[in-house]
C-alpha cells in the first residue's frame, strides 16, 4: 500500500467540517455521593496533543469516559462539534471520536487482522459489510502501528507492547478525528512506552489527528503533548502549553510533591526532578 | 452494470471471504459455512432417521412417499401425523436451545452461562409446573376441554415462568459496572444471581410437586424432565411462528456481537448502543429458551452445550450463532432417536437422554479446559 498516508487522511477529515470537543459545566458522579467531577469547563484544542495529568483519584479517567460518552454526566454538556454527545447517535459519535480504554482485554484466539477489522463497524452495515475503503483503512492501521507481520497471530498470544499497539491500530482503522487514549503507556516497559508516544505523535502530526491522553508520567507529557490539562480533585488547575504551565507550584499543586524543574536535556520542555513529598 | 468479486484473506487459522457486488458486500468466513453447511446436512438425515425409527420401522423411500403422502394409508398417517410434527418440534426446539445458548454465551461473555444455568429454564418449569398442578382435579389428559385448556395454558405458563426468572435475573444481575458506565451485565453477577435463581425455581418446583394433585404431579414429573412424546400441529405452528419472529432478531442483533466481544467501553465507541443491544439479545434468548420449554419442557444441557460444540467445529473466535443452531437440532434430534431407541419397549423422555450425555461432555470439556490453562 504505497498511498497509506493520504487514505488515512481522507477517512480522517471526511467526516465533519470544524471538529471541537469541550465540556461545560460538567458534574460527574458514580451515584449520589461519589462526585468526582464538580462544573468542569474543558476545552481541548483540535489538532493538537492534549495530555491530561493529576494524581491518582484526581478524575482524569473519569473525565475521559465522559468525553467518550461512556459515562452520563449529571450535569452539564459534553459537546462534540457543537453537539451535545448524548444528542447524537451512538454510531456518529464512533465515526468522529475513537477510544483506547484502559487495559482492554481480547476475546481468546482472536488474530491482530480481525481485532482491528472491528475498529470499522461505525462504517459498516449490513448490506456494506466490506468495501475497498474499510479494507485500506485495515491495512494503514496495520501499517502505521509496524503489525503487518503480526496480523495472523491471536492478540493474547502477544507481549505487552505489541498487544497495546494491536489496540491501538483498531482505534486507528475507525478514522475518527478524535482519539481518546486512557492511559495508553500503563504496564509497558520504558522503550515501549516511548514507542506508543512516538507512534501518538505521528498519528497526529502526519494525519492530523486530536489526542487526549491520560498519562501518569508527568515528564512524558511535557515531552509528547502540546497541550496540558492538570486536574486536581476534578477540578482543572491549569491549562495550556507544558512550557508555560509547569512549574514547581503546580507540581506541588496537583500531586503534593516538592521539584526542581530544569529543561530536558534533549527537547528542551519541561523535565520535572522530584525533591520529596510537599509537608 | 455490477461486478462481481470473491478476495480471499487469511486470518490466523481461518480464511476471510469477502463477496462484493455493485456496493454492497458480505463478509464471511468459508469454514464457518461448510460447518453449518455439513451440520446441515447432519440434521436431515437426523430428521429422515427420526420419521423412520419407532415401534413400526418405515424404510427409507417410504419416509420419503410417506412425507409426499403417496404411500399405504398406515404409512402416510404414522409419518405425517405422528412422527413428522414429533420431529419437526425437534428440530425447532434444538435450534431454539442452541441458539439461546449462544446468544447469552456471547453477551455475557462467559461460557458456562446458558439459559438452563442462569435459571430461565427453572423458571419455566416452575411457570409449566404450575399450570399444571392448577388444572389438577380437572379431567386433563382424558380428552374434553381440560386437555384443550392444557395444551395452550402450560406452554404459556412456561413462557411466562421464563420470562419471570429472565427479569429477575436481568434486573438484579445487571449493574453499573466498576467504570460507571451504561448498566451493563458483568460476567460474575448475572452469573450468580443466574444460579440463586435456579436453585429457587428447581425448590418451587418441588414443594409443588410435593404438596400438588399426586396425578397432576405425575404427570408434571413427565413434562419436567422434557419429552417429545405426542407432540402434534399444533406443537409445530406455535413453536414455529415463535421462530420466525426470534430467529431473525436474533442474527440482526447478533452482528453486534463481535464489538460486543471487545467490552462495553469499546463496542460504545464503536458506536453499537451497547445497553440497548444486550437487554434485546437476551430478551430474546430467553423467549428462545422459553419458547422450547414449552413446546417440549425443559430440555437440559443443550443450551450450554450447542454453542461450545459449535464453537469448536467453526474454529472462530467468538460464538457462532447459525452453526450453534443447527448443532442444538442435531442434538435434540439425535437424543430423541436414543431416547427411543436405546431400550425397546420403553420411550425414554428426551431432556433425560440430553443431560446423561451432555453432563459428561461438559465434565470433559471442564477437565480438558482446566488442563490447558
Amino acid at each position: 500500500m504505497t498511498s497509506t498516508p493520504s487514505t488515512l487522511r481522507e477517512t480522517v477529515t471526511g467526516t465533519t467540517s470544524v471538529p471541537s470537543l469541550r465540556a461545560a459545566g460538567l458534574r460527574l458522579a458514580y451515584g449520589p455521593d461519589r462526585v468526582v467531577v464538580q462544573d468542569l469547563d474543558l476545552e481541548l484544542p483540535h489538532g493538537a496533543v492534549t495530555a491530561v495529568i493529576g494524581a491518582n483519584g484526581s478524575g482524569k479517567s473519569t473525565v475521559l469516559r465522559a468525553l467518550a460518552r461512556l459515562l452520563r454526566p449529571s450535569s452539564g454538556h459534553v459537546l462534540l462539534d457543537g453537539h451535545d454527545v448524548h444528542h447524537l447517535r451512538t454510531r456518529e459519535v464512533a465515526k468522529r471520536l475513537g477510544l483506547l480504554p484502559q487495559s482492554p482485554v481480547s476475546p481468546e484466539g482472536l488474530t491482530v487482522r480481525d481485532l482491528v477489522r472491528r475498529g470499522r463497524t461505525p462504517h459498516t452495515s449490513l448490506l456494506r459489510q466490506w468495501s475497498e475503503k474499510d479494507e485500506a483503512a485495515l491495512s494503514a492501521a496495520l501499517e502505521a502501528t509496524d503489525l503487518v507481520d503480526l496480523a495472523d497471530e491471536a492478540v493474547d498470544a502477544l507481549s505487552g507492547g505489541q498487544r497495546q499497539r494491536a489496540w491501538l491500530a483498531l482505534v486507528i482503522a475507525q478514522g475518527t478525528p478524535w482519539l481518546l487514549l486512557d492511559e495508553p503507556t500503563t504496564f509497558l516497559d520504558i522503550a515501549h512506552q516511548i514507542d506508543v508516544l512516538q507512534l501518538v505523535q505521528r498519528l497526529n502530526r502526519e494525519d492530523g489527528r486530536s489526542v487526549v491522553m491520560v498519562l501518569h508520567d508527568l515528564n512524558q507529557a511535557c515531552r509528547y503533548a502540546d497541550h496540558l490539562v492538570a486536574l486536581r480533585a476534578g477540578a482543572v488547575v491549569a491549562s495550556g502549553p507544558p512550557a508555560e504551565v509547569v512549574t514547581e507550584d503546580l507540581v506541588a499543586t496537583v500531586f503534593d510533591l516538592r521539584s526542581r524543574i530544569v529543561p530536558d536535556p534533549v527537547t528542551g520542555t519541561p523535565l520535572v526532578v522530584p525533591i520529596g513529598r510537599a509537608v | 452494470m455490477s461486478t462481481r468479486e470473491v478476495v480471499l484473506t487469511r486470518s490466523g487459522p481461518s480464511w476471510v471471504a469477502r463477496v462484493r457486488r455493485g456496493s454492497a458486500s458480505v463478509l464471511f468466513r468459508p469454514r464457518a459455512v461448510g460447518v453449518s453447511l455439513a451440520l446441515f446436512a447432519l440434521v436431515l438425515v437426523l430428521f429422515c432417521a427420526g420419521v423412520a425409527a419407532g415401534t413400526r420401522v418405515i424404510p427409507l423411500d417410504d419416509v420419503l412417499s410417506g412425507l409426499a403422502g403417496r404411500a399405504d394409508h398406515t404409512t402416510v398417517l404414522t409419518v405425517q401425523q405422528f412422527r413428522l410434527p414429533r420431529v419437526m418440534v425437534a428440530v425447532m426446539v434444538g435450534a431454539a436451545l442452541g441458539l439461546s445458548g449462544a446468544v447469552v454465551q456471547a453477551v455475557t461473555r462467559n461460557p458456562i452461562a446458558a439459559p438452563d444455568v442462569l435459571g430461565v429454564t427453572a423458571g419455566a418449569s416452575f411457570g409449566g409446573v404450575l399450570v399444571l398442578l392448577a388444572l389438577g382435579g380437572t379431567t386433563f389428559g382424558y380428552g374434553g376441554a381440560a386437555a384443550e385448556l392444557s395444551q395452550i395454558a402450560v406452554p404459556l405458563g412456561a413462557i411466562a415462568g421464563a420470562f419471570v426468572a429472565a427479569a429477575i435475573v436481568l434486573v438484579v444481575g445487571g449493574s453499573h459496572g466498576g467504570v460507571g458506565t451504561h448498566r451493563t451485565f458483568s460476567t460474575q453477577r448475572v452469573v450468580l444471581v443466574g444460579i440463586i435463581c435456579h436453585a429457587a425455581f428447581i425448590g418451587l418446583v418441588h414443594w409443588g410437586l410435593a404438596t400438588g394433585d399426586v396425578d397432576q404431579a405425575a404427570k408434571a414429573a413427565v413434562w419436567l424432565v422434557g419429552s417429545l412424546h405426542g407432540r402434534g400441529w399444533e406443537h409445530v405452528t406455535g413453536v414455529a411462528t415463535a421462530l420466525l419472529v426470534l430467529l431473525p432478531i436474533a442474527l440482526l442483533l447478533g452482528r453486534r456481537l463481535n464489538a460486543l466481544a471487545l467490552g462495553e467501553p469499546s463496542a460504545a465507541t464503536l458506536g453499537v448502543p451497547v445497553a440497548r443491544t444486550q437487554v434485546g439479545l437476551f430478551v430474546v434468548a430467553f423467549a428462545l429458551t422459553g419458547t422450547a420449554a414449552a413446546a417440549a419442557g425443559p430440555v437440559d444441557f443443550v443450551a450450554l452445550l450447542a454453542p461450545q460444540i459449535a464453537k469448536r467445529l467453526v474454529r472462530t473466535p467468538g460464538v457462532p450463532l447459525v452453526a450453534s443452531a443447527l448443532t442444538g437440532s442435531a442434538m435434540v434430534l439425535a437424543a430423541d432417536l436414543l431416547a427411543r431407541l436405546a431400550i425397546p419397549g420403553v420411550e425414554l423422555p428426551v431432556g433425560a437422554v440430553t443431560a446423561l450425555v451432555g453432563a459428561p461432555y461438559l465434565l470433559w470439556l471442564v477437565i480438558r479446559s482446566g488442563g490447558t490453562r
